[in-house]
């Protein structure tokens, strides 16, 4: 190829180029990631390791305390996505099938909390919880998150509901099927997909949080990963960056696998999601 | 007697979520609003005999030069990570890739998307590595014979800036996907035919048919950024000295380090006050789509 061919080959394919450019860059500093967590001796820059180990996640998993803050991290997440996809059918429900007066003043209402910064709160939530004695607490936390994630997964489910056509309903109704029945039999498998869309949304969220736990829990049995992980890089971390690479991997990675499987399920609630996150 | 049955049974139906959010969200926004006109402290005397102080703590607030300093701190990391950069490299990569194969359009797409599926956290440990003395962008940069710089500490806002960037991008790239998707073909094709340059296609055409999401976008990804806090607080910890302390940052050391709980709230209430008014502009942007 002459200069002229390289040129026209160039400029044809420009944004292929700057793409593919943009996409290395975001790719760059994960890398580090990866490679040091395979390295013994790892470095803070992206290099492959001389040698290939596993010893830092064998580190790391040796670690008692690891484990129970992943079991922590999915307890918080587990219950706090189950309860608000319970919770949010359940007000969702009637907001979607029957005549109710300032249906629109709710629905603007839950809209407008989902906007809201939920670190502006935290100081008060803080005070409120220490003041009722329910600091530090998991089954409390995961309250208080279930409560921020609920205003924006009743607004998904009433759009999820409003997509299932009401006739089978009636013909349930008809058969003397009271409400609770008719949503478990008829509405909750028509509406699985967005079931999987708010509960994956909402687990993520909670799996990633930081501030919340950070404020509301301060016993070390209790952190949730974000919290201990953050400990662990305070405390070790800045020397060992082999195991603080391979926690972060080990932490990174289920919430990461959740996120890209289930990508056509989130493509429809993805616009709207980011608001909670 | 319907009727009344059918209402007890919407009440009942969404009283459990509505106890929820009125007694862990609500109940405490309205509380913080009490207590940032108290003196309230965390321990001591005045964590039980707390007085009435009026206005005081927000007097004191503007009066306070790390708070202005934390306010600018904000609108800056605000503007540049999030209004600035994430939408515009968002919009970037979502124009470039509308006409890419399938191939290269889920690669970019992946990439970009591994800042977005990374907690907080570790995305401050990976600009930790990355940007450190001798991270990885020292050592590519002195491929070319440039000395290391301490980027975490004299470009310290720049780095929790890049480091946003990386993390958001994503969201306002598939928001700008799907609003280019929207865009009839005839509308670009009859511009071509009217002979309008590629940057007139741009301002003339594309951005005033997508300007709703523009708006919708600017206020989600502005609520985001605003009370963000794990991402900064791990990689620079509000420093060097309050170089990168934004006020949730400044919020915490107040409340939580100095005990100042009611001026800790106080600035909470500045927080929340920004989020109302964006939130109703996001309402009032959606308004037209609902």
């Amino acid at each position: 190829m002459d200069r002229t061919q390289i040129r026209l080959y160039l400029k044809k394919n420009s944004a292929k180029i700057i793409l593919l450019m943009v996409a290395a860059l975001f790719i760059w500093p994960w890398l580090w990631l990866i490679f040091a967590s395979l390295d013994a001796n790892a470095p803070l820059t992206v290099k492959i390791p001389d040698r290939f180990t596993l010893d830092n996640f064998s580190q790391v998993l040796s670690k008692g305390s690891n484990y129970r803050s992943f079991l922590n991290s999915f307890i918080i997440a587990f219950l706090q996505s189950t309860l608000v996809v319970i919770l949010s059918i359940l007000a969702a429900y009637p907001l979607s099938r029957y005549r109710i007066k300032r249906k629109g003043t709710i629905m603007y209402s839950l809209l407008f909390l989902t906007g809201l910064p939920i670190t502006a709160i935290m100081v008060p939530v803080y005070m409120v919880f220490f003041q009722l004695k329910i600091i530090n607490s998991l089954l409390s936390t995961t309250l208080f998150l279930a409560a921020t994630a609920l205003p924006y997964s009743i607004w998904m489910m009433k759009n999820f509901l409003d997509d299932v056509p009401i006739t089978l309903e009636e013909a349930a109704w008809i058969d003397g099927a009271g409400a609770l029945q008719t949503i478990r039999h008829i509405i909750f498998p028509s509406i699985l997909p967005g079931i999987m869309v708010v509960f994956i949304f909402t687990f993520s969220g909670s799996w990633g949080n930081f501030f919340v736990p950070f404020i509301l829990i301060n016993s070390a049995e209790k952190m949730p990963a974000a919290v201990a992980i953050y400990q662990f890089f305070g405390a070790y971390g800045s020397v060992q960056f082999g195991q603080l690479a391979a926690f972060s991997l080990l932490y990174t990675l289920p919430i990461a696998g959740l996120y890209i499987i289930s990508q056509r399920f989130l493509s429809n609630g993805f616009t709207l999601g980011g608001a909670i996150k | 007697m319907n009727n009344t049955n059918q209402k007890t049974k919407i009440i009942a139906f969404m009283a459990p979520a509505m106890i929820l959010i009125v007694l862990f969200y609500f109940a405490p926004a309205i509380m913080a609003f009490l207590y940032s006109f108290t003196d309230k402290a965390l321990v001591g005397i005045t964590s039980k005999n707390y007085h009435f102080t009026g206005i005081q703590n927000y007097v004191k607030m503007f009066k306070d030069p790390r708070f202005i300093e934390s306010l600018i701190n904000t609108i800056v990391f605000l503007l540049f990570s999030a209004v600035i950069g994430q939408q515009v490299l968002g919009f970037i990569l979502a124009q470039l890739m509308q006409k890419q194969s399938k191939f290269i359009q889920s690669i970019v797409g992946l990439a970009v998307l591994l800042g977005w599926v990374t907690p907080e956290v570790v995305v401050s440990f990976v600009f930790f590595a990355f940007f450190n003395t001798t991270g990885s962008l020292n050592s590519f940069l002195g491929l070319f014979g440039v000395a290391p710089k301490a980027w975490l500490f004299d470009y310290a806002m720049v780095a929790i800036i890049l480091a946003n960037i990386w993390r958001g991008t994503a969201f306002s790239m598939l928001m700008f996907q799907s609003a280019l998707a929207g865009i009839p073909q005839e509308a670009r094709e009859a511009a071509w035919l009217d002979g309008v340059g590629r940057f007139q296609m741009l301002t003339k055409i594309i951005i005033p048919i997508i300007k709703g999401s523009i708006v919708t976008n600017t206020t989600l990804v502005t609520l985001q950024t605003i009370g963000l806090f794990g991402l900064i607080y791990a990689l620079t910890g509000g420093g060097p000295g309050y170089d990168t302390t934004t006020v949730p940052i400044y919020m915490y050391q107040k409340s939580f380090v100095a005990y100042q709980l009611g001026y800790g709230t106080a600035m909470a209430i500045i927080l929340l006050l920004f989020g109302i008014c964006l939130s109703l502009i996001y309402m009032k942007s959606l308004k037209h789509e609902l």
